[in-house]
């Protein structure tokens, strides 16, 4: 019994943490942007003062009740999505085959902002879903490619193994750079970053998916945001560097974890960063130049990452 | 911790963000951009533009309404969430400016909705506004920005105004 206390109280510490510091995520973005510009910009906590003054706003907005339903929907999804990510070595919900179990439930947010956003019948909100879906489905080739060929070299479906066999800094970016190049421009798409910002392009069509959502709504949607910003990143680290694990954790105890969490945030803040930076500079794509540029360089490069990992893995044995 | 406390709170996260639409059909538009980008930046005071009156705490009339516009603006108006605030910008807004004779321009916004702040000239500069920007904060703070209170207590008059310039609501 004790023990179920102390294990709901810790995974509830590990998701309430990563909402946070997806928040700090996010504010860190908005200052980057700002210094890019030659501005001073907003302190890096603006974001939490922002989800403070949406939750604490007055909302009267009637559609309808799968319309009231969809921010919770969405980040219900996102939290469901948090526990099942390593953070720092450490996970929550397990089980095999959970990187294929992964890609399914990492869609339901956005399939929840969706359904909302079309029960609000905005046409701006449509042609956002709209957008968004197809992006979905440009970035997924890629994506799926990159997975494909560290499912093949690494030989498993499950992120603890893939975790266990990238120990002691033998990092999957070392040995399959290319797919990891492409899952970092597929990357850049999943978090809606320019120039792949086109489905809540804000002086195109209104914010897109979010623009009927206000107060309390837009808040819950803000935290389902920053809990993605730490979803996406966190699954990069942890496909390709390693998760963060440095120590060993049945070696080392909880000191293991707690370096662990540490290294992980670092790594998540560096991949951030460098998203962050390619959104700093760039104009936003049309989203049939998306669709085509996705489904050219970085399918190729991925294909070509997938041989990489066939020839190394099966023909010339190389086992990690 | 009392009710008081928690407004203080509240009123404590909404002046350190506050969202605007801006609805610029007169004049005006030209002074925002300084103020948004590097020579002013009013991010530092976690200010920013908002796409849609949903997600929105300032409403910013720059320059005259006409009476066709002035819908357009009570409309926008009551799609914002409370509480919201009112910037009325310009000599126009106030008095009718250059414009007073005019007989399709509104003279006086705030006959017809709330506002909480006018910012005086023709036009008035960048750094007039954000000197308004900063006084609003202050009675924001201060709990002074009362006019979305102000709609709907008088909410009848103000609709009788309303229904005054306009013929009908609905077209």
């Amino acid at each position: 019994m004790m023990d179920l206390i102390i294990d709901i109280a810790l995974n509830a510490l590990y998701v309430l943490l990563a909402v946070a510091y997806g928040l700090l995520l996010l504010g860190i973005a908005r200052k980057i942007n700002a210094r890019v510009h030659n501005r001073v910009g907003p302190p890096v906590y603006q974001n939490f003062i922002d989800v403070g003054k949406l939750l604490a706003k007055k909302t009267n907005i009637r559609h309808n009740w799968i319309f009231d339903l969809a921010p919770l929907f969405g980040l219900a999804g996102a939290l469901l999505t948090l526990l099942y990510i390593p953070m720092g070595g450490y996970r929550l919900l397990s089980g095999d085959g959970d990187l294929i179990l992964l890609l399914y439930i990492m869609v339901i947010p956005s399939l929840g902002m969706a359904l909302g956003s079309g029960a609000s019948a905005n046409p701006n909100a449509g042609v956002g879903v709209m957008r968004a879906l197809t992006l979905m489905l440009a970035y997924e080739m890629p994506f799926l490619l990159t997975l494909l060929s560290l499912m093949i070299f690494y030989n498993t479906t499950s992120l603890s193994v893939l975790l266990c066999k990238q120990q002691g800094f033998r990092w999957a970016i070392f040995v399959l750079p290319l797919s990891a190049l492409a899952a970092d421009m597929a990357l850049q798409g999943m978090m809606m970053k320019k120039p792949f910002d086109i489905p809540i392009a804000p002086h195109e069509i209104g914010s897109g998916p979010m623009v009927e959502f206000g107060g309390k709504y837009l808040g819950m949607l803000m935290l389902f945001g920053a809990a993605f910003a730490v979803v996406e990143t966190s699954l990069f680290v942890d496909l390709f560097l390693g998760g963060g694990v440095i120590l060993n954790p049945s070696q080392y105890g909880i000191i293991a974890y707690m370096v662990n969490y540490f290294v992980w945030m670092l790594l998540v803040l560096v991949v951030w960063v460098i998203a962050v930076f390619i959104n700093a500079v760039f104009p936003r794509f049309r989203i049939e130049q998306a669709f085509k540029f996705y489904w050219k360089w970085p399918t190729v490069i991925a294909a070509l990452g997938l041989a990489q990992a066939y020839v190394m893995s099966v023909i010339l044995g190389v086992v990690p | 911790m009392n009710a008081e406390d928690w407004k203080k709170i509240q009123r404590m996260m909404s002046k350190r963000s506050l969202w605007m639409v801006h609805f610029c059909t007169g004049c005006g538009a030209v002074e925002m951009p300084p103020v948004m980008t590097s020579r002013y930046d009013m991010e530092r005071f976690g200010m920013g533009p908002m796409a849609t009156p949903r997600q929105a705490d300032i409403l910013l009339i720059t320059g005259y309404l006409a009476v066709k516009t002035l819908k357009r603006v009570v409309r926008v108006y009551e799609q914002m969430q409370d509480p919201k605030y009112v910037i009325a910008f310009g000599s126009c807004t106030m008095n009718g400016g250059m414009y007073w004779d005019s007989y399709n321009t509104v003279k006086r916004v705030d006959k017809y909705i709330p506002v909480d702040l006018y910012i005086a000239g023709c036009m008035p500069r960048p750094e007039a506004i954000m000197d308004a920007f900063l006084k609003l904060m202050k009675m924001i703070e201060e709990g002074k920005a009362d006019g979305w209170k102000r709609y709907k207590e008088h909410y009848e008059e103000y609709r009788r105004n309303q229904m005054r310039v306009f013929r009908r609501w609905d077209e």
